[in-house]
């Protein structure tokens, strides 16, 4: 496994886990985020993700960097997985470990905010009854994506 | 020349994954129009441009040996 990474296989939350757990450790939060049947009463049969793998993984590397400078001492490892998925297969895997509780859960929150935000992964909904591109339709910031 | 990718909805509006532009340099701007022009229903409003995947702004300019990425929102997560 890489620290960050764009996976085409099931995504073991263990590995990266493991990854950041190390002995100045007091708290580890592993957030992993799942496929869902049911968005705003439509079912959803599965979901493709495609990314533009080398730039994806190096704004998952950024975004380690700003939790880093922004919550001393955490250490974190981050996964995005891509192609077909099915129901309550795992997307994504966020771990995230700290000297103390309270850095691992807001550092933890910050990366998912952000890959929603930053990192060029798509998400395509595949219904009984037809499919959808899904993404914000947000017009062209002047200054492009928040760059922090 | 200027490489040029597309993904998700972009890919399926272009029925490609990439192609190159005969251009020396072009301004983000001026790419979108392009794409806009040749590709109606582009909907450039909403695409970002990374050029050598970092993103770009409208004013950056492309070069002939860049590779750039047109970015519709963006769903990870």
């Amino acid at each position: 496994m890489k620290q960050f990474e764009i996976i085409e296989t099931p995504i073991e939350p263990q590995k990266y886990t493991d990854y950041v757990l190390h002995a100045g450790a007091g708290a580890v939060t592993v957030f992993t985020g799942h496929v869902r049947e049911w968005t705003r009463g439509v079912r959803t049969l599965y979901l493709a993700y495609e990314a533009y793998v080398p730039m994806a993984e190096k704004k998952l590397a950024e975004i380690g960097a700003e939790m880093e400078m922004k919550w001393p001492g955490v250490k974190v490892a981050i996964a995005h997985r891509i192609g077909e998925m099915h129901i309550s297969d795992i997307a994504v895997v966020i771990a995230v470990s700290s000297p103390h509780r309270k850095a691992a859960y807001e550092a933890n929150e910050y990366a998912i905010e952000r890959i929603k935000e930053v990192v060029p992964i798509w998400k395509k909904e595949i219904w009984e009854d037809g499919e959808e591109w899904i993404g914000g339709q947000k017009k062209y910031p002047e200054k492009g994506p928040e760059m922090k | 020349m200027i490489k040029v990718n597309y993904f998700a909805r972009l890919r399926e509006l272009t029925g490609k994954s990439d192609e190159t532009i005969d251009q020396q340099s072009m301004t983000v701007r001026e790419l979108l129009d392009w794409a806009e022009t040749t590709y109606p229903g582009f909907g450039k409003e909403t695409v970002h441009v990374a050029v050598n995947e970092e993103y770009a702004l409208k004013e950056d300019f492309v070069h002939s040996g860049d590779i750039c990425a047109f970015i519709p929102p963006v769903s990870g997560g």
